[in-house]
């Protein structure tokens, strides 16, 4: 029998912040830092000096890693952390700095995340992403992740009977959820017939299953109740997380994640069930791989989610608000910032602090993130629980 | 006779077509599974401790961290998923869109991505063939259960070199290999085939009539001569799009006994020097190409010096080194830089020599099915298999064996 990990005692997680995505930007990786730190100067008068641990997630800051981001910020921390787990780092950034604060490491951490994207950056960090990708992905037709979740979409569907209209349903709800959100780079509705109609990418992914890459900088403080109530900021408990890489490395193709080896002990430490959950982030690189999660979380038997997905409304005002910012499908994908996005959303919900519109009387957020395509498969998942401290 | 394919031909006020190669970047042990693939074969690496098969390639066993060796591994495997790629951001698979790739399991064991014939669909079983793309890099194919090489594919086109339609250049068209690797060529539907015609100018041995056929065209062609390969390259009208240099010097001898420095010297004029001045003026030719290649008839003496041969066998050491260079710079331009090695001939050369001897015949086939199988090296004959084998175990055993 496993250790039962223990509780987050004494642990605040406040201060979301979201630095406005640009498409494009010549702007780099530790400029978009910077604006994220300057935003928590402005709206909470956090200096240099107030932080004590730091950790850092980002695919562009290269050469520099979170040692250099310190020197490059100016901050004197007594506990550092640099996350390379993309989309799974907001939930694995939460966890460590969590632990931190919990044992006295740290009092004030500030994870971030911040990633540039100017013209043709993607393409070339696609060149050098991974050992695996580079002798075994790229060189069968370069399509990158489109054709990675290609072929886990084209399984997952024949496998469990999903189709297009179910993955179109996720999509049209997300774009419907960013409406609100100002931030969001894609607002315009979707409807299921531009969706069906959109252009092939890497069949059956087609255009609007795919998130659009941008810059962008997120990020978020994990405390101590008692120096969060000092600073009149609104914070938020940490119930269980969970996190596993390199799952089940046995199955041919990726149907289930990570979080389906450890979603019952999770359950059990946060002490409530999935139906207690008021809203649902989790990482939504392409459509199929939210419908793992819901799966894989717990909010149905593995092989129905078709029937929760026809069931389920999954807007703000819905029976189960889905990535109420728009997720990165409507939102983009700020590099790791969008392993970041998920939190920082669920933790304003929760805390009535949205970008858009407020899901109602929401009290309990669960995250969920997702990240690496190293070969043929997402490597790293992670899943959080938070409840509003009132 | 039936009509000849039609010549492909280029506009030369067309805008040229840039060519791009497959994105080239591999780790240690993908050149490693790579060099293996250009010899035809499929390897994996195998746990010398537990025994399994991993791929990707890896520095240690996933499963118990033993160390890895490669091993021929079967070729079967079944089809799990599909994908037909319609965007990419790399310059050379822009070019072929759309593009299809999928995922099998292998039979050896693990799961990989693999290049999918248009035939394929998931449950169905194929074989697994280890091509090298356009950038000379390993990759797995997955065709078919008969493992045939269809040409109408256009990606598969990309791991070979198609020669209907095509202009090929012969350097050495007067030896008895050189009759037979210009009547291999025209069968196999080269719209033309150059045939160099080498000095001295004597009579021509049997299968000459070949040489008057429609669609092969005699040029004077010395490639110990810079102003005879330029002439000759001037005679080719339109584009060129294969070189197969058979031009060798055979002659015995060594060194210090029974040496003759006049035979020693042509040797490496035609074998050496011959292959560098032949590359020089075909290289930009082939380049401008969508299916260049050039191939080179090589001695398997070319890999350990030879008592008996010693000069010829130098100097087809020195070809050697300087087709894996060429090779090399021919990387960039998508130019496949083939090998075909072979033992003694069953020609005028080897009167002296005792069998087993490869038929002239038997060696212009494997030039062909070098070609449109898309094999970077090729050992045809008992002698050439059985000194690479070798070579490729004991290097320097090898060279002490063979002049006991």
């Amino acid at each position: 029998m496993r250790r039962r990990p223990a509780p987050y005692d004494n642990v605040a997680v406040c201060a979301p912040v979201t630095v406005p995505y640009q498409r494009f930007s010549n702007e780099t990786a530790h400029w978009w830092a910077g604006a994220a730190l300057r935003q928590l100067r402005d709206t909470m008068g956090l200096t240099p000096r107030d932080v004590d641990g730091f950790c850092f997630a980002s695919f562009t800051a290269g050469p520099d890693s979170a040692v250099g981001m310190v020197q490059h910020l100016g901050l004197t921390p007594r506990w550092l952390d640099h996350l390379p787990t993309g989309g799974a780092s907001g939930v694995m950034a939460l966890r460590r700095a969590a632990r931190a604060v919990q044992c006295g490491d740290a009092e004030l951490v500030v994870c971030l995340a911040a990633d540039a994207n100017a013209i043709d950056s993607f393409r070339h960090g696609l060149a050098n992403f991974s050992r695996f990708s580079q002798d075994a992905v790229y060189p069968y037709g370069f399509g990158g992740p489109n054709a990675t979740f290609a072929l886990i979409t084209d399984t997952y569907m024949r496998e469990y009977g999903v189709t297009r209209e179910d993955f179109g349903k996720l999509c049209v709800a997300q774009r419907a959820n960013a409406g609100s959100n100002p931030l969001a780079l894609q607002r315009k509705p979707l409807t299921m017939d531009a969706y069906l109609d959109a252009r092939p990418i890497a069949d059956p992914i087609h255009l609007f299953d795919c998130v659009m890459p941008c810059a962008g900088a997120e990020a978020f403080i994990v405390t101590t109740p008692e120096i969060a109530q000092r600073r009149g900021l609104p914070a938020a408990s940490v119930l269980a997380t969970i996190e596993r890489h390199n799952a089940f490395p046995e199955d041919p193709v990726q149907l289930r994640g990570g979080w389906a080896m450890d979603i019952d002990s999770f359950w059990t430490a946060a002490g409530i069930r999935p139906a207690d959950v008021d809203c649902l982030q989790v990482y939504d690189d392409y459509p199929v791989i939210v419908a793992m999660q819901i799966e894989d979380l717990g909010f149905c038997p593995k092989g129905a989610v078709h029937k929760m997905i026809r069931q389920t409304d999954f807007t703000i005002a819905g029976d189960l608000p889905l990535n109420t910012n728009g997720g990165q499908l409507s939102a983009g994908q700020a590099g790791a910032a969008g392993g970041f996005q998920n939190l920082t959303e669920g933790l304003r919900q929760i805390l009535h602090q949205p970008l858009g519109e407020q899901v109602p009387d929401a009290e309990i957020a669960l995250v969920s993130g997702f990240g690496l395509v190293n070969y043929d498969r997402g490597v790293c998942t992670g899943a959080a629980a938070l409840k509003a401290l009132r | 006779m039936s009509a000849r394919p039609p010549k492909e031909t280029r506009d030369p006020l067309a805008r040229k077509k840039a060519r791009h190669v497959a994105p080239g970047k591999r780790s240690r042990a993908m050149h490693a599974l790579s060099a293996r693939a250009a010899q035809g074969r499929f390897v994996l690496q195998v746990c010398t401790d537990c025994g399994t098969a991993t791929y990707p390639p890896r520095e240690a066993c996933p499963n118990c961290w033993g160390k890895l060796a490669w091993q021929d591994q079967p070729t079967g495997a079944e089809v799990l998923c599909e994908t037909e790629i319609r965007v990419s951001t790399d310059l050379y698979f822009r070019d072929h869109l759309p593009w299809r790739m999928g995922k099998v399991a292998l039979d050896a064991g693990p799961v990989a991505l693999v290049h999918l014939h248009r035939s394929l669909t998931p449950g169905d079983r194929a074989v697994i063939r280890t091509m090298l793309d356009r950038g000379g890099n390993a990759a797995l194919f997955a065709l078919p259960p008969s493992g045939e090489i269809d040409m109408t594919d256009p990606q598969l086109r990309e791991f070979v070199v198609p020669i209907v339609g095509k202009t090929v250049l012969v350097s050495d068209a007067r030896s008895a290999i050189g009759l037979a690797v210009v009547k291999a060529l025209h069968e196999a539907g080269a719209a033309l085939v150059v045939a160099g015609m080498a000095p001295p100018d004597r009579a021509l041995g049997a299968g000459a009539e070949i040489l008057s056929r429609e669609g092969v065209q005699q040029v004077p062609l010395d490639i110990a001569d810079q102003g005879s390969v330029m002439e000759a390259l001037s005679k080719i009208g339109g584009p060129l799009d294969i070189v197969i240099n058979t031009a060798r010097h055979v002659r015995a001898g060594g060194v210090s006994a029974n040496a003759n420095l006049v035979e020693q010297r042509r040797a490496f004029d035609v074998a050496a020097m011959g292959l560098s001045r032949l590359a020089q003026a075909t290289g930009p030719m082939l380049a401008g190409r969508p299916n260049g290649a050039f191939v080179d008839l090589i001695s398997s003496d070319a890999l350990a010096g030879s008592a008996s041969h010693a000069g010829f066998a130098a100097a087809e050491a020195a070809r050697l080194a300087l087709l894996q260079a060429f090779r090399a710079e021919m990387r960039d331009a998508g130019v496949r830089v083939m090998a075909v090695f072979t033992g003694p001939v069953e020609d005028e050369h080897h009167q002296r020599v005792p069998p087993p001897k490869v038929a002239p015949g038997r060696i212009a086939r494997s030039i062909v099915e070098a070609l449109t199988q898309g094999h970077e090296q090729t050992c045809v004959g008992d002698v050439a298999q059985d000194a690479m084998a070798r070579w490729l175990e004991k290097p320097a055993l090898y060279a002490r064996e063979k002049n006991l």
